[in-house]
């Protein structure tokens, strides 16, 4: 009752892992597979290996949570054999991809196996990477041009939300041959230790999830569903199954959970039996909800 | 949670390498759980609760360097406690130590002691000068020691002393990774729990960095029954800061 296609991709479920969460080993995605995850992404991955910046790299705040991991990665040259792992959990393995300009990500793109590809243009805090090209709409067109040509696979581009006007990010995406979007990546944000005064982030400044980002990305999946052709996918802030179906209803054709995977590993679980539940009740499908907030 | 402010109210040498933090504050742990340890301005590491509030550490990296720079009325930040620590079972226990592995160790024989569960230790180390909290262990149960140069007890290792242990209902390990192997590869992996060590960034099972195949050290552990590990990359390699594999 919840199964779906994806950018030509065929999921049990709309719930998918999002890139950054138990994505580094094989064994890890793989555990996240069998625990009922419709597909998942693996941590972004770069040219060279990276340890990422220094602790402490996520710290739980008020109304969520604030990391800068700073993008540690093995290098795609060593991540061929955990996609393998994780393709043994028997769902999608979308693999996740950063670099600095678009011979970087193609590079990446041509060299790894996964099912799809999403282009990390939105992490808030890796200096020349991330949000710093997810920015700029002829850069972020330039890339998923170059990745479209290098692969047959799907591409889908993770957007970030610091940004005026995500829509002509989501346009660029589009025009560069975009087969979905994926919004939003982190909120910029920071937290200061009181007893100190040193900002509490090895990097000072990080990004915001949890919770607390909900409204502003249900938000920017509602605004890039009435802008774009191609589907948009929803992240931010999702933990139970009525947040899974708002995202829908904003005009998400799947979502991908995050941070609350920490406390609770059977999260897709829980939440595809409350969205069935909550179907059958409304003697509703899937597709009746899909955008439903831009129709009545 | 944000780190929570921590004043050093006592340091103690325990071995020429090896110091005790003490607190001001209590974390009120299960013996085994760890906390982030924040050097600030430096960086953050985990840390077994070697007491209700201190940690014990040895000088081996940048972050501990640092640590070593502290004096009393300095203060860190600290998040925790995390992980789920040792499983406590009745009977006699034994404990199997390298090390700084005595650590998360001795609160928990301190813990079977007063509760009436006969605890032998078997303690290891480098050498004489640095067996940590012998004498914590003595006070609960019977100690037999092996050091590496044999300055003192057993010539060899540790895990030499194993065959004296019989009869045990559980044993628990901490120490060198390669040591714990040893002891995994030899007792009925169901009857052992072993306190892992890997990098850890995150603290709250979210990140994945510390990743033991698909196993969280820092939230689905630091302690795993051997007949989990037994399945696992653990003792074969570790990964680094980037997530490539290491061989232990």
């Amino acid at each position: 009752m919840l199964s779906i296609t994806l950018t030509g991709l065929k999921l049990k479920n709309p719930l998918m892992l999002a890139a950054g969460i138990m994505g580094t080993t094989g064994g890890s995605l793989k555990r996240v597979a069998e625990s009922g995850a419709g597909a998942v992404v693996t941590k972004s991955i770069g040219l060279e290996p990276k340890s990422g910046h220094s602790n402490p790299s996520m710290v739980e705040v008020d109304c969520g949570y604030l990391n800068a991991m700073g993008l540690p990665n093995p290098s795609y040259k060593n991540f061929q054999e955990e996609i393998d792992t994780a393709k043994e959990g028997d769902v999608p393995v979308i693999a996740s991809i950063f670099g600095g300009c678009s011979l970087d990500f193609s590079e990446i793109a041509s060299a790894l196996r996964a099912d799809a590809f999403e282009l990390n243009v939105s992490c808030p805090h890796a200096h020349g990477y991330g949000s710093e090209i997810g920015t700029d709409q002829a850069l972020v067109e330039d890339i998923t041009r170059a990745v479209k040509d290098a692969v047959k696979v799907p591409v889908w581009v993770k957007l970030t939300p610091n940004v005026t006007d995500i829509k002509s990010i989501g346009l660029a995406a589009e025009h560069g041959g975009a087969d979905a979007v994926v919004a939003i990546n982190t909120i910029r944000g920071m937290a200061i230790d009181i007893e100190s005064g040193y900002p509490i982030l090895g990097n000072k400044f990080g990004g915001l999830s949890g919770r607390a980002i909900k409204p502003v990305a249900i938000k920017c999946v509602y605004d890039l569903y009435e802008t774009l052709d191609i589907p948009v996918i929803g992240v931010g802030g999702i933990s139970d199954w009525r947040d899974a179906v708002e995202f829908i209803m904003a005009g998400a054709q799947a979502v991908e959970i995050g941070s609350a995977v920490g406390n609770n590993i059977n999260i897709f679980n829980d939440i595809s039996s409350g969205m069935e539940a909550f179907l059958e009740e409304k003697e509703w499908t899937l597709d009746d909800i899909y955008g439903v907030a831009h129709e009545v | 949670m944000k780190p929570v402010n921590a004043v050093i109210t006592k340091i103690v040498d325990e071995t020429p390498t090896i110091r005790t933090f003490y607190f001001d504050t209590s974390f009120e742990p299960v013996p085994g759980q760890f906390v982030m340890v924040w050097i600030r301005g430096v960086d953050e590491i985990p840390m077994a609760l070697s007491y209700d509030n201190a940690i014990t550490v040895q000088k081996v990296g940048h972050a501990t360097s640092a640590l070593f720079e502290l004096e009393e009325g300095d203060s860190v930040g600290i998040r925790g406690p995390f992980g789920n620590g040792f499983d406590v079972k009745k009977g006699h226990i034994v404990l199997v130590t390298g090390g700084l592995g005595a650590a998360p160790l001795a609160p928990l024989a301190e813990k079977a002691g007063a509760s009436g569960i006969k605890v032998t230790t078997l303690l290891g180390a480098k050498t004489k000068d640095e067996l940590l909290f012998r004498e914590r262990f003595e006070a609960v149960g019977e100690v037999r020691v092996a050091t590496d140069d044999g300055s003192i007890g057993k010539h060899g290792y540790v895990t030499q002393l194993l065959e004296d242990a019989k009869n045990y209902s559980q044993l628990y390990c901490c120490g060198p990774e390669i040591m714990m192997k040893k002891v995994l590869d030899k007792v009925v992996p169901s009857k052992a729990q072993f306190s892992l060590h890997r990098y850890i960034k995150c603290g709250i099972g979210i990140c994945g960095a510390c990743c033991v195949d698909g196993l969280r050290v820092c939230k689905d552990g630091p302690v795993f029954s051997g007949d989990i590990l037994k399945r696992t990359e653990f003792g074969v390699y570790r990964r680094n800061e980037c997530g490539e594999r290491i061989k232990v």
